[in-house]
């Protein structure tokens, strides 16, 4: 979710702010508490256009110059004036610095929810019956859950696949039978009118309230950090429940029609459950596989990436949903299944776009998720009864306590990193329940359930003890017990490789000792997966890049973008500022004692003659490879953006740096003057005939003091050693962006000043030149959108 | 898996209980698995686990066949005390190398645990560095990047460059902080690799199931 955390304004402003709102609030009281349902608008339109007609005939009225007709835009008015309230609302939290620090959002937002139910009350009118079930499944809970699938953390989930399952089937299960059990006893004890509750429908209100809610977890564990493991386990368990909960509550409700349950319909039951489960997986898997294929022609209509991703889940949410699957499995599995292809095969663009419009979109639907309940609390049929209520309260604690330290028990004998006694309290802690339960209750049909306000009233009182007590002291209990908090660090290049490295590692070890364990299958898995499926999923050449590389690209052009965005290096982008450069860690060909000594050995004439002509033809040999594996996935079209010819610029100017190192460690320079940066930049920048000539030609008065950078031209023919290695598309100029900024601001302004009419050589210089600067510099980008020309054609109506 | 030791093997046995970790049982299954390795013979050599068919498709064989036959993994705390490789191993040696990938009992004080982090991630040095001499070269990691990239089909070994030098660069940067422009970082040493990996939790990833070492499926 997108939380925004604006800095602390004046009171002054802050009060305003909340005016603003208060007033809005007001406003929105009146049109919302106008209910009269689009039917009968249009019923109303009618009449009033037949009345008007035969007014018509009968009178003529003045020509009306101004007019309001409010019940022609009534329905999508009031969605848009709730939306910008749930957005506003969001917006205001955070100005108010401490309570957003103590009292989680969802909180804020059921209190907000009750304010304006309380008002639209005040007013008179009826609350509209916002959490319509319909509306809360097909509209309001796939846009969360497709957020959570599509970046779910495959590995960590994976891994403790087990244990998830144990805790969403098993415990779920159990929480279900538990609590609908002994609700059931406790009633009979009851001498109330509670005794005509039957054991089916104490069931189904059992399973509806046993099961983990999603959207209450995600709210409030994103703001407590925990350690991967945790929200792993507790978030997976909240997804996977799903199907668990459809069945138990198709079961029950068909059943307690019904009246009995035979043993034969238990063992169905059994088999239904396999079948939504595995079902559910399966349709997702299958829209998923069929949204990767598609994202592999979309090379040419780059715009419409996203809505390919989104339109896909949505339907394999809808297919399954058709068929009683598990709706939210089918959109996990989807998203999971597509995410590696589709992110090799689209643009950067259209990465971001998802992203952003997946996190919009679940953030505005679990503020709006929120206040209705708070609406609805004040709207829905209560039915109050002390002892259901508070019996259910402290059945589910009880039965949430006893299944996760039960279950742990049995777990731990399988697991490899065992489950501590405070793991199992925050799991046990963190089961928050949410209007998932609430809508299911809703969904149920008054005649067959007679108690339904019993258990509507219940619901919400769980609901609300959960979120608010549960959800305010899991932070304070979070900090005091000192669980295990999220790692900040990023992702760094090491860890990647040695990941992969201890993947392969204890695979081979696995096979040594002769045991098939998870590392195999999974080994088999990533090569069916490389062999086969890649090469039917992704475009073009990325199909066969290994994962180490997919991973150094992203994290190269990560560190690309943030460089641009902290405004040119100023401010070091990385994490740990060092002075460390490349050629800290080249090894010493040279003695760094004495600069004016070359340790490379000297050639002689001939011999360097010989060199530089095998060289030359290397490195003839060298572009065409490297215009056969060309990343045309990967080009992008520099001139889209001022931006992005800020960071070209850069990426020039860090090449450059870069070649000069190079060169200083492997070349044999027979003049050697004094290794100073200056006179380095200015030999290269000399010596570079082949790649900036032009660039050289127009600097020679502007960068060249020293006349002996001249002298140095005539052996530039040796340098195509450098041109070998700079040619490769993959330059690590991430590397560079680090170190090279940490020089003087004042070199590189001197450089950029230089290398700004280096920008338009490309176009003039020849063609192999100028695509492979394009190749590099794009590839820099790593962009994989079409080639530049085409892009720019379709960017350019929606350049700003 | 009681039957498959003889009455001989028992002292042998409880002295390696003690100095691996392993329970009798596991270790009864590893002798079975190293008598298969070896075809009854008392050691085992390169050429057996040459033989291994599920081994040849790992990018990183050599590397690991070479790790069993290095001298430094045979002592608990990887000294160098004998430095070199063998040519073959007996079955205590292939014991004391299996017991690098145990894992970490339950309850273990920060202490026990840290020890154990150690002794996983020296193994893993050691497999990097190639020569001995108590730092990972740039050399040695660009190998380590390369053979990881090798089964990826036909790559320039500029990739495999690049991505070694950023490696290093982010290790340097880590563990020295600041240099001077013309010092050089002479390459990683085990405390620099320690701090490194350290939040990579290795303690509970380098871990192989031996529990139900049963399964095993003979080839």
């Amino acid at each position: 979710m997108l939380s925004r955390s604006r800095p602390g304004k004046g009171v002054l402003e802050q009060a305003l702010l909340l005016l603003v709102v208060v007033v809005l609030l007001q406003g929105s009281v009146l049109p919302l508490g106008a209910v009269s349902s689009p039917d009968i608008s249009h019923q109303d339109r009618k009449d009033e256009h037949a009345v008007a007609i035969h007014s018509h005939n009968i009178t003529k009225k003045p020509f009306p110059v101004l007019s309001v007709d409010y019940q022609n835009i009534q329905t999508p008015f009031e969605i848009a004036l709730w939306v910008l309230l749930a957005s506003l609302m969001k917006l205001g939290f955070h100005l108010i610095p401490r309570l957003s620090s103590i009292v989680p959002e969802s909180c804020l937002l059921i209190v907000v929810g009750l304010l304006v139910g309380g008002f639209i009350r005040l007013a008179g009118e009826q609350v509209p019956p916002v959490l319509d079930s319909r509306l809360f499944f097909l509209c309001l809970l796939p846009p969360i859950i497709l957020d959570a699938g599509y970046f779910l953390p495959i590995r960590p989930f994976m891994e403790n696949v087990g244990t998830i399952l144990m805790f969403a089937v098993v415990g779920t299960l159990w929480n279900a039978f538990f609590i609908g059990g002994l609700l059931y006893a406790v009633c009979q004890i009851q001498p109330s009118e509670l005794n005509q509750l039957e054991l089916l429908h104490c069931l189904l209100f059992g399973s509806i309230i046993s099961a983990v809610d999603p959207v209450a977890v995600l709210a409030v564990f994103e703001e407590i950090h925990i350690n991967e493991l945790l929200h792993i386990l507790v978030f997976g368990e909240s997804l996977l429940n799903d199907a668990v909960t459809v069945v138990l509550y198709h079961l029950f409700e068909e059943f307690s029609g019904a009246g009995e349950v035979t043993v034969l319909d238990g063992f169905l039951g059994i088999i239904s459950f396999l079948v939504v489960a595995l079902g559910g997986v399966l349709v997702g898997a299958i829209y998923g596989i069929l949204a990767a294929f598609t994202s592999r022609f979309t090379s040419h209509t780059r715009v419409i990436e996203p809505l390919f991703v989104f339109l896909y889940s949505y339907m394999a949410y809808l297919s399954s949903e058709m068929f009683h699957l598990s709706g939210i499995m089918a959109l996990i599995s989807c998203g999971a299944v597509m995410r590696p292809y589709v992110e090799a095969n689209i643009s950067h663009k259209s990465h971001t776009t998802i992203k952003y419009f997946l996190k919009m979109w679940s953030s505005v639907s679990e503020t709006l998720i929120f206040i209705f309940l708070g609406v609805a609390t004040v709207d829905g049929p209560h039915a109050w009864n002390w002892t259901f209520v508070t019996v259910t309260v402290i059945l589910c604690l009880v039965a949430r306590v006893i299944g996760v330290v039960g279950l742990t028990f049995v777990i731990n004998k399988f697991r490899i990193v065992k489950l501590t006694t405070k793991d199992q309290f925050i799991v046990a802690y963190g089961g928050l329940r949410g209007a998932i339960a609430f809508s299911l209750c809703f969904l149920l049909k008054k005649e067959h359930f007679p108690k339904r306000e019993l258990f509507l009233t219940a619901i919400i009182t769980v609901i609300f003890f959960t979120v608010f007590v549960q959800g305010m002291t899991i932070k304070p209990l979070v900090e005091l017990l000192a669980v295990k908090k999220k790692q900040e660090a990023k992702r760094s290049i090491n860890e990647e490789i040695h990941t992969q490295f201890l993947d392969h590692l204890l695979t081979g070890i696995e096979d040594i000792c002769g045991h098939y364990g998870h590392h195999h299958w999974k080994d088999k898995l990533n090569r069916f997966n490389k062999k086969y499926v890649k090469k039917c999923l992704i475009a073009g050449e990325r199909s066969k890049e290994p994962q180490l590389i997919a991973f150094y690209h992203k994290m190269e052009m990560k560190q690309a973008i943030e460089l641009v965005e902290s405004g040119g290096g100023s401010k070091l982008p990385s994490a740990n500022p060092s002075t460390i450069s490349m050629q800290n860690i080249q090894p010493k060909k040279s003695a760094a004692a004495k600069p004016a000594e070359r340790a490379l050995p000297q050639l002689s004439k001939g011999r360097e003659e010989e060199i530089r002509k095998i060289l030359r033809g290397n490195l003839q040999r060298t572009r065409q490879r490297l215009r056969s594996y060309n990343r045309h996935t990967l080009v992008a079209d520099p001139y889209e953006d001022g931006l992005n010819n800020l960071l070209l610029k850069k990426q020039k100017v860090i090449e450059l740096e870069k070649k000069i190192k190079q060169m200083n460690t492997y070349l044999t320079v027979p003049a050697a003057p004094p290794d100073s940066p200056t006179m380095c930049r200015a030999r290269l920048a000399s010596g570079r005939d082949t790649d900036f000539k032009p660039a050289q030609q127009q600097k020679e008065d502007i960068m060249c003091p020293d006349p002996q950078a001249y002298s140095v031209k005539s052996t530039s023919d040796d340098l195509p050693t450098i041109q070998v290695d700079l040619a490769s598309p993959q330059s690590p100029d991430s590397v560079h962006l680090l170190d090279e900024f940490k020089k003087g601001e004042q070199k590189r302004q001197k450089e950029e000043e230089d290398q700004g009419l280096v920008m338009k050589a490309p176009t003039g210089v020849g063609d192999s030149d100028g695509s492979r600067d394009q190749q590099k510099l794009q590839r820099c980008l790593s962009d994989p959108g079409p080639k530049a020309e085409e892009e720019e054609e379709e960017d350019e109506p929606f350049l700003p | 898996m009681g039957a498959l030791m003889s009455a001989a093997d028992h002292p042998e046995h409880s002295d390696l209980t003690d100095r691996t970790g392993f329970s009798l049982e596991q270790i009864g299954v590893l002798r079975k698995r190293f008598k298969q390795l070896s075809h009854n013979e008392e050691t085992l050599r390169r050429e057996h686990f040459n033989e291994i068919p599920d081994l040849a498709c790992n990018p990183i064989r050599a590397q690991i066949i070479e790790a069993f036959f290095d001298t430094r993994n045979f002592h608990q705390n990887g000294e160098r005390t004998v430095q070199g490789t063998v040519q073959e191993i007996s079955f205590k040696d292939f014991l004391v190398v299996m017991s690098h990938f145990r894992p970490p009992s339950l309850h273990m004080t920060e202490e026990q645990r840290e020890h154990v982090r150690r002794e996983k991630l020296r193994f893993l040095f050691n497999m990097h560095d190639t020569d001995n001499d108590g730092t990972i070269t740039l050399e040695e990691y660009r190998h380590v990047v390369e053979e990881l990239l090798s089964r990826s089909g036909a790559l320039e070994k500029e990739t495999a460059k690049c991505i070694a030098d950023a490696a290093m660069l982010e290790v340097a940067s880590i563990s020295m902080g600041h240099m001077e422009p013309d010092e050089f970082y002479e390459g990683i040493t085990f405390e620099h690799f320690f701090k490194l990996l350290k939040g990579f939790d290795i303690e509970a990833k380098m871990n192989i199931r031996f529990l139900n070492m049963a399964t095993t499926l003979c080839k």
